[in-house]
């Protein structure tokens, strides 16, 4: 037996490792069978399930900039809104082609990212969370004065959406249903191809330990500041997704509340492991959804105390629940 | 000529008076940032629990007004007490966001209770009557209870300072601030401590609470809307600091309510940005410890 | 085989008889309510609801055999048109729902125009005031009231008073704007000057409101307007008032009704005596029609601290206008046969006096009075002591009485 054979590591076994990191793996295309049947399985849903296909695309740019970067914000409704703003103009004022206007709220949400984040990522930790929520704020307050503009607290409404691929956006939600799902399923790729690839490991590493990384030559700044306006843009299309499928944008798009409730989804599912929006995301909107219909009141009241039970027992979300799971069977085995 | 004049004394007394009641909300959230390293979001909790207890004794009970206040900032330390050692402590030195979730998830629970126990409307709040109307101050009058306000401010903002100063327990507080480490290895129970300060700066801002009733209305989801206006106090002060939360919600409230005043069109934008101004040029807050 | 010849035909014919004389078959329709039943501005909501339901309760039994009403109610949490859209969606698509009506907000029944056109579905605000919402949609009206309506009177009456500078404070948001619009202009015409405005943070914030009324008192009017949403914060500008001691400054206040909403009285105390208001509706008003409306709410809700308001006769009104569409129609409809059943529907002997929907606005057309707050017999009472006359939605005076 040589010494090659007993330690099982080659050259090339760890060049086959890094590779195989990048395929796909059978489970990753469950919550798109899930989310395909979901279609026939609750034809009466599907407002909902389109409004949580766009929320999840808002938690997964959360969690690349939170899960792989490290960086804390409390104010990504920022870029969220002024996606959900911009398409929500353009369809207004008589632009309503839907793509085109994801495509140009992406754009207007990455300007805001990258202005924002050039100016708050110099700071860190409990300053950098205050920054980003008062940025965000800043737009709040701005998109309430500005109401002949934005309609203010009244919200804007007149929005005129053009069919997308000659499907119109009708009452029932399918075309919206399906709109979201090829978005989201698009974005998600990007999301998996820039976290697989050497920046996205340096992201990791950046927040693992910055010292290291600012050692070595990383340019540690430009990195975050790149990821944070990818995010920016994703997060404004999920916004433009959401205002054009409900031809409605209400101030609630900048608020803190949305920043709030999407951090809490996506630490809910399990943040940095790239699935956690698709696991916070639904079990927090359908909880939502449930809990309002039976008891609306005391909804706050269920929903804090779930979020103080996961953080006393099951801290790392739906992943730590599921990797304590999934090691608990493999001891079995 | 004068009225400007008299706008700048409208605008200085009412700032003031939200000044204090910022600060006696906020200082206690300083103290546990900066002592514990632990983000506590519902730190605000504390201060409408003062509220809810002060209030509904008041208006339900005919307690009178001090005995009132004093109750509901007992009920705040007590209540802080169990929250502090049984939940708060699994998390000091945790990940932030751990921090974030839990507090995050108490402050809703709050606002369910504060719903189901008081309903979902401001409560009401009648000053006595030696504190109400006016009280002439020179050429102008001044509604009484915020004139008493900003005095009864002044006098616990040095108490608080003096004690921080002169006494044994300031002295303990600061040293665990500055280095917990060595704070521990010269003998100090800083566990003991961590309960003691916890339990002081939420009947702080219990007091506060009560005291601003008028200014920041008692309803069930106070800690939310309000928080930002918390953490701005304390990050602009600096973590840890007792003076520079003072000075961060005198320039706070005056410029809030100056905006108010001035350009009421632009809401709290101008404050934000102020706070962002701010907070770039000094990151650790105006008095920040490393 | 004779006899089967006569008896046949005739047995058939009696049997056809029968069926054409049987009722036509048990007929439910489904009324989806979108309310605000949580949040910091339930109350509203529940005064609106209660109106709701007291006329639901009180009134089954003149429905026709056979038909019936199921509410369906959903909850909007508040000002959150996303949601109001999404509910709203729901109850057509999901709990096909005939008709939608509740809608405490404005930004919630903007919100649901395009389902309401796109579902041929009427949307019938029992509150929402904003003018420009009705013409969203042609399937939506209004029967509550909008701000211009008694503003604008409210601002020609108070010139006429002899009042010359005023100065409006309003909440940001669409009737905060349109009262502000309304009275200014009306003001202005009839003489007065405005010499200042501001607007307080939109709902459902409570903000403080000493240094907005410090400002005002600063700048010296001897007449105040001020809107703000019903509830809470109407009890709230009051105190600070007091605080500031306006009465002693020579500052007058007046409003439209949100600022006396019944159900708040009690709670502030002597500051509003002597408040004049234009309004729609008060529960101390002694018309017959209005002493049964009351009558019948202190027996539905007995003990309650909650007097009927402005918002629950509104709701009331409306289940009324559409009981009386169900039960023409026994419950089968379009959306377009209800439209034309609403835009003409008027009802002489409501608990506000005559009220009528104007067919060319589908908006409500109703009296709007002048009120006084005075004391009687140690309590706040809100004394009607001028008729204005029939005010359209935009605050024109169409009719006098």
């Amino acid at each position: 037996m040589t010494a090659e054979a007993a330690t099982h590591v080659t050259a090339a076994s760890v060049v086959d490792a890094f590779a195989r990191r990048h395929r796909f793996h059978w489970a990753e295309a469950l919550p798109w069978i899930v989310a395909i049947g979901a279609f026939f399985v609750f034809p009466d849903y599907l407002a909902l399930g389109a409004q949580i296909l766009a929320t999840i695309l808002f938690g997964l740019s959360l969690d690349l900039i939170l899960g792989y970067a490290g960086i804390v914000t409390l104010g990504h409704a920022a870029c969220f809104g002024t996606g959900a703003y911009v398409a929500g103009l353009l369809a207004a004022h008589g632009w309503g082609e839907p793509v085109s206007g994801l495509l140009i709220a992406a754009l207007a949400a990455a300007l805001v990212g990258f202005v924002s984040g050039a100016v708050v990522l110099r700071t860190q930790g409990l300053t950098l969370l205050m920054l980003t929520l008062v940025v965000a704020t800043m737009l709040y307050e701005a998109a309430n004065k500005a109401n002949t503009i934005t309609g203010g607290a009244d919200g804007l409404s007149g929005m005129d959406v053009w069919p997308v691929l000659g499907f119109h956006f009708d009452l029932y939600g399918q075309t919206a249903y399906w709109y979201c799902l090829v978005t989201l399923f698009l974005c998600w790729l990007i999301a998996r191809c820039i976290v697989h690839s050497p920046f996205g490991r340096s992201l990791t590493g950046i927040r693992e330990n910055e010292r290291r990384m600012h050692a070595i030559g990383s340019p540690v700044f430009w990195r975050r500041l790149t990821i944070y306006t990818i995010a920016a843009a994703l997060a404004g299309i999920s916004g433009a997704l959401i205002s054009q499928t409900t031809q409605f944008v209400g101030l609630g798009v900048l608020s803190f509340d949305r920043s709030g409730a999407i951090l809490i989804m996506l630490i809910l599912g399990g943040v940095g492991w790239l699935y956690g929006a698709f696991i916070g995301v639904p079990l927090y909107m359908i909880m939502q959804d449930r809990f309002a219909a039976v008891d609306p009141v005391y909804w706050y009241f269920w929903i804090g105390l779930i979020l103080v039970l996961v953080v006393v027992f099951a801290p790392s979300g739906a992943y730590g629940l599921g990797d304590r799971l999934a090691r608990a069977l493999r001891r079995r085995a | 000529m004068s009225e400007i004049v008299a706008a700048s004394v409208s605008i200085l007394f009412h700032g003031l008076a939200f000044a204090m009641v910022l600060y006696l909300v906020s200082v206690g959230l300083s103290v546990t940032m900066g002592l514990m390293g632990f983000v506590n979001l519902a730190h605000g909790v504390f201060a409408a629990l003062g509220g809810y207890i002060a209030t509904s004794l008041m208006t339900q009970m005919g307690v009178g007004f001090a005995p009132a206040v004093a109750a509901g900032v007992v009920t705040a330390m007590v209540v802080s007490v169990p929250l502090e050692r049984l939940l708060y402590r699994r998390l000091y030195g945790a990940d932030e966001l751990a921090q974030v979730l839990l507090t995050v998830g108490l402050v809703f629970m709050s606002v369910a209770a504060g719903k189901f126990l008081w309903g979902p409307l401001a409560q009401p709040f009648h000053p006595p009557a030696a504190l109400s109307g006016q009280i002439e101050l020179g050429t102008r009058e001044f509604p009484t209870y915020r004139s008493f306000l900003i005095v009864a401010g002044a006098v616990l903002v040095t108490a608080l300072w003096l004690g921080l100063e002169r006494t044994r327990f300031g002295a303990q507080i600061r040293a665990a601030v500055d280095n917990r480490r060595m704070a521990q290895s010269v003998g100090i129970n800083t566990s003991g401590l961590f309960t003691a300060a916890f339990a002081l700066g939420s009947g702080l801002a219990a007091l506060g609470g009560a005291l601003g009733a008028e200014i920041l209305a008692i309803e069930p989801a106070y800690a939310l809307e309000h928080l930002i206006y918390f953490l701005i106090v304390v990050s602009v002060g600096g973590l840890g600091s007792i003076r520079g939360p003072f000075f961060a919600a005198l320039l706070l409230g005056v410029a809030d309510t100056g905006f108010k005043y001035l350009l009421p069109e632009f809401g709290a934008f101008f404050i934000y940005a102020l706070t962002l101004v701010v907070l770039l040029w000094r990151p650790r807050g105006l008095f920040g410890y490393a | 085989m004779r006899k089967m010849e006569i008896i046949a035909p005739a047995l058939a014919g009696a049997a056809l008889a029968g069926l054409a004389a049987a009722p036509a078959s048990a007929q439910t329709v489904k009324i989806g309510v979108i309310g605000t039943f949580s949040g910091p501005t339930e109350q509203q909501g529940e005064m609106l609801e209660r109106g709701l339901q007291l006329y639901y309760k009180t009134h089954q039994n003149d429905l026709p055999k056979g038909v019936k009403i199921q509410l369906i109610e959903r909850d909007d949490t508040g000002a959150n048109p996303e949601v109001a859209k999404r509910l709203a969606q729901e109850l057509v698509t999901r709990d096909h729902v005939q008709l939608l009506t509740g809608f405490v907000w404005s930004p919630n029944f903007m919100s649901v125009a395009p389902v309401a056109t796109q579902g041929k579905i009427p949307a019938i605000s029992l509150n929402a005031a904003a003018t420009k919402a009705v013409q969203m949609s042609p399937y939506m009206v209004r029967v509550s009231f909008t701000l211009p309506q008694q503003a604008y009177p409210l601002g020609t009456w108070a010139a006429k008073k002899g009042y010359k500078r005023a100065y409006t404070a309003v909440s940001d948001y669409a009737p905060g704007h349109e009262a502000e619009e309304a009275f200014s202009k009306a003001f202005k015409a009839a003489g007065g000057q405005v010499i200042g405005q501001l607007v307080f943070p939109a709902p459902p914030t409570t903000p403080d409101f000493a240094p907005f009324l410090q400002k005002i008192k600063d700048a010296k009017p001897d007449l105040v307007y001020i809107f703000v949403p019903a509830g809470g914060q109407a009890t709230a500008v009051m105190k600070t008032s007091v605080d500031l001691d306006y009465k002693g400054s020579n500052i007058a206040l007046i409003s439209t009704q949100d600022l006396v909403p019944d159900e708040e009285i009690a709670n502030m105390g002597d500051a509003i005596i002597g408040l004049i208001t234009a309004g729609t509706y008060t529960s101390d008003s002694p018309r017959p029609a209005n002493k049964a409306f009351v009558a019948a709410w202190d027996k539905e809700y007995p003990g309650s601290k909650l007097r009927p308001d402005f918002e629950s006769a509104d709701a009331y009104s409306g289940m009324k206008m559409i009981f009386e569409f169900v039960s023409k129609t026994h419950g089968k409809f379009t959306g377009d046969e209800a439209m034309d059943f609403f835009k003409h529907w008027k009802d002489p002997d409501s608990p506000r006096g005559p009220i009528m929907v104007d067919p060319n606005t589908r908006d409500i057309l109703q009296n709007v009075y002048m009120r006084r707050m005075e004391k009687q017999n140690g309590k706040a009472v809100d004394v009607e002591f001028e008729t204005i006359g029939m005010v359209n939605s935009l605050g024109q005076v169409v009719s006098s009485k």
